[in-house]
């Protein structure tokens, strides 16, 4: 193992999630935690999840799996059978967390149970990820990441009011639960380093999507109003009206919005000046006193009316030009980037963001990945390696580690044991 | 009764909006002391931004505020004056952490960045959410969550396939960084009480955000592929996609993953030929079709309500939710059940419902404490009690205006 001060130094994770949790234990794992990832026999289901290396689909070569699973070390192990069991139960005893994301009671019917593993190992930390969580009427009900994207309400304040309501298009809902399953583990840690205990963390994906509605909820309980999508707009964050977010330019678009108050004013008079400076700055706008100007009094025409003029200075010029132009002025925009722009950001590459990681099996041998979602000053975010083949820490993990001999485990792979 | 895991923990909070306050949300639920360092002369960006209590402005109407501020405590202090800052000051030694989400540069005007901090109190935890970072050319640019949505590119992957792309009206990577944030600083508070050593956390949003998109990005650099809209379809899945249903604006999910749960489909809404004829009996024909078969569901959904077609495929194992707008989400039961809403008295908004955590710990769970806290409602608890100021010298900070 590297050298270096972790935050997550001595901690083992066993990682029994498909696609619904990966991210949480890729998390405690830049953290610096050991993390091993437990796929049944012949590999994870998820490992068939596209984009693909080269578009060529296969287990080894999903770029879904690469992304989420980096950091990890990988066994294979069939926890329904009763031999399997027992090594799980063995693991269990030599971790700090189990990261899950069966349907709720599936672990209880292998007699995998928190309760049951607690018996044995009373400091580990079980993580559960669900749609619904492990209570309640809904716990039972099927979701994917539309269902719970819907039933935490994201879906109906996204997209065209005409149209209908609109997902991200990338799967999102398990990365948010997986994220708060991350923190909410380290609450768990951190209440075990100093009790002894450890404990059952039940996560609720739907309540994770419900964290991103912004202002919906009150909305609803002061002011009987239902916010509801608006298209590229801003809506029930001032009295009545809609502020426009995305804008056309010349090459693609950006994001903006008039904002008022003191936090509005020096965007909004240095927009008037780039106006000026090219000379389609209307009168009104000139002597406009933005000190003045209050959101909560604001008409939606005379709203209307500013966005037109604004929009003409923004089909004036490229995105780039529009962001440069946003960061001399001190304005807050900044453009829409596609996946090539953003790996030519400069901000990016001055602060070190991207990481080479080697990759020998493959034509390329490396691949650049994003890097680290924090810098630590002490403590550095660490990432390692990339995700794990299917079994390629089988003999490290049971045969180094557990001690189990080569004859034994050659038994269990033939038995479709690992 | 559940303990609280982060007793004794004190917390100075000079973060606004929302990445940084819901950083700190983490810790005020599982018992902390937060206290939001805010003043009147500029307050809090969601004190400014409607629900108001009966629609009249107001720093403590703010519903949008008081949502995401259960069990904080707030001070108003005018950091301006030189005797706001000396408060200030003795308030860091008092604290375990510092948290601040302005642009970078602000607190070192106040010379409140790390380095001054350290100075002050030697293993200071201090955690910096920012846009960008605390370094690089664009580390200084203000703006909002609604931005930063635009660099990470995530704005790609919502539209309608053909149309152009449209902006999440919500500043989606806002929310998202307290998750990663929190899992850091917890780490970083558990290894100051091992080793005795503070440390200096630089979040920056855009680099959190990335970490939602990361397939994508992978795609870009091994295939040089860019994302196209595909409005709410799925590579995997037929049908995959929200359906119109009686009433006005009423919405269900379906998505169908394999053939066993489209036939399972096909039988629990009584049209069992559906499984048999050859264009939708498997996956391919599905996608192949797709634009004719959500016509032909939506035929049936129309006729049904969305919380009657999500009951009856569930029961047929067939995975549909309805696209619940708030008002549903205030009334769902299965939330309620989970207690997910913190409902409470509040000092200006009465009973008002406050957001709990998305997770529930079986020995040490989130409580409600406190009501969100009225701007500057703690400032004289906490001069007076947590300072020992004398009653004069309060009086005296009171009249110079060091608390307005």
């Amino acid at each position: 193992m590297e050298m270096g001060k972790r935050l997550l130094n001595s901690n083992r994770v066993l990682d029994l999630t498909d696609e619904r949790g990966f991210l949480c234990g890729k998390i405690l794992a830049d953290l610096g935690a050991d993390v091993i990832k437990i796929e049944k026999p012949g590999g994870d289901k998820a490992r068939s999840l596209g984009p693909f290396y080269h578009e060529e689909p296969s287990p080894e070569k999903s770029l879904y799996w690469f992304a989420y699973n980096m950091n990890k070390r990988g066994i294979t192990l069939n926890i329904e059978s009763k031999e399997g069991r027992k090594i799980l139960i063995e693991l269990a005893s030599t971790a700090d967390f189990i990261i899950e994301s069966f349907a709720p009671g599936y672990l209880d019917d292998l007699g995998l149970s928190y309760l049951k593993l607690s018996r044995t190992n009373p400091r580990i930390i079980m993580t559960s990820i669900t749609p619904f969580g492990q209570t309640g009427p809904y716990k039972n009900y099927k979701a994917s990441d539309i269902e719970v994207m819907a039933m935490g309400g994201l879906m109906y304040i996204t997209g065209d009011p005409e149209q209908p309501p609109l997902r991200i298009s990338l799967p999102q809902a398990f990365l948010l639960a997986s994220a708060h399953g991350a923190a909410a583990s380290m609450v768990a840690h951190f209440y075990r380093e100093t009790s002894g205990e450890g404990q059952h963390v039940d996560v609720s994906a739907q309540e994770c999507v419900l964290w991103e509605i912004a202002n919906a909820i009150p909305l609803w309980e002061l002011n009987q109003n239902i916010l509801k999508r608006a298209g590229s707009y801003m809506a029930g964050r001032w009295t009545g009206t809609k502020q426009r977010l995305l804008w056309k330019c010349k090459n693609g678009y950006v994001l903006f919005y008039i904002l008022g108050g003191a936090f509005g004013v020096k965007t909004n008079r240095a927009i008037v000046k780039w106006m000026e400076e090219e000379n389609i700055a209307p009168e009104y706008l000139k002597n406009f006193n933005w000190d003045a100007f209050d959101m909560a009094t604001q008409t939606q025409e005379m709203q209307d009316q500013i966005e037109t003029h604004i929009s003409k200075l923004f089909s004036m010029f490229t995105k780039e030009e529009l962001y440069n132009g946003a960061l001399k002025r001190g304005i807050m925009l900044c453009p829409v980037n596609t996946s090539k722009d953003i790996f030519e950001n400069v901000q990016l590459k001055d602060r070190g963001f991207w990481m080479d990681i080697n990759h020998p099996e493959l034509l390329s041998t490396s691949i650049t990945y994003p890097g680290a979602f924090a810098k630590l000053s002490e403590t550095p975010v660490n990432i390692r390696c990339r995700a794990p083949l299917i079994g390629e820490h089988n003999l490290e993990i049971y045969q180094g580690e557990l001690g189990l001999s080569s004859s034994k485990l050659n038994d269990l792979l033939h038995a479709g044991i690992i | 009764m559940s303990k609280k895991v982060f007793e004794g923990i004190k917390i100075l909070d000079f973060g606004w909006a929302i990445a940084g306050p819901l950083t700190l949300k983490y810790l005020a639920d599982y018992g902390a002391m937060v206290i939001c360092i805010e003043s009147f002369q500029r307050p809090d960006l969601l004190r400014t931004a409607t629900p108001y209590k009966d629609e009249v402005p107001g720093v403590d109407h703010a519903g949008y505020f008081a949502y995401f501020a259960a069990n904080k405590y707030s001070i108003s202090l005018n950091l301006n004056k030189p005797d706001g800052l000396n408060i200030v000051k003795k308030l860091v030694t008092w604290a375990d952490i510092v948290a601040d989400s302005h642009r970078p540069g602000v607190m070192e005007r106040w010379k409140l960045g790390y380095d001054d901090l350290v100075k002050i109190k030697p293993d200071i935890i201090m955690i910096r959410n920012s846009n960008q970072g605390l370094t690089g050319p664009a580390a200084t640019q203000p703006g909002l969550g609604n931005h930063i949505i635009g660099l990470t590119g995530i704005v790609n992957l919502v539209g309608y396939p053909g149309q152009e792309p449209i902006s999440l009206m919500v500043a989606y990577s806002d929310y998202l960084v307290p998750h990663f944030a929190a899992a850091a600083l917890i780490g970083a508070l558990d290894y100051r009480r091992k080793t005795g050593k503070g440390q200096l956390l630089d979040i920056s949003q855009f680099e959190v955000g990335l970490q939602l998109l990361a397939p994508t990005l992978l795609n870009y650099s091994v295939n040089g592929l860019e994302e196209k809209l595909k409005g709410n379809s799925c590579d995997y899945a037929a049908p995959h996609g929200v359906f119109r249903c009686k009433g006005d604006d009423r919405w269900c999910t379906i998505s169908v993953f394999d053939d066993l749960e489209w036939q399972a489909f096909c039988n629990a809404i009584g049209k069992p030929d559906w499984s048999k004829e050859p264009e939708y009996s498997n996956l391919r024909g599905r996608k192949e079709n797709e634009a004719r078969l959500n016509k032909l569901i939506e035929q049936w959904t129309l006729q049904h309500e969305a919380e009657e077609v999500m009951k009856l495929l569930q029961k047929a194992g067939v995975a549909a939710g309805v696209v619940q707008n708030a008002k549903d989400l205030y009334n769902d039961i299965q939330l309620k059940e989970r207690e997910c809403f913190w409902v409470a008295d509040h000092k200006e908004l009465g009973e008002f419902s406050h957001l709990g955590q998305p997770s529930r710990l079986s020995k040490t769970t989130a409580k409600f404490y406190r009501a969100a806290p009225c701007l500057g409602e703690h400032t004289e608890y906490v001069c007076r009690e947590l300072l020992g100021m004398s009653q004069e010298e309060y009086d005296e900070y009171l009249v110079e205006g060091i608390f307005e």
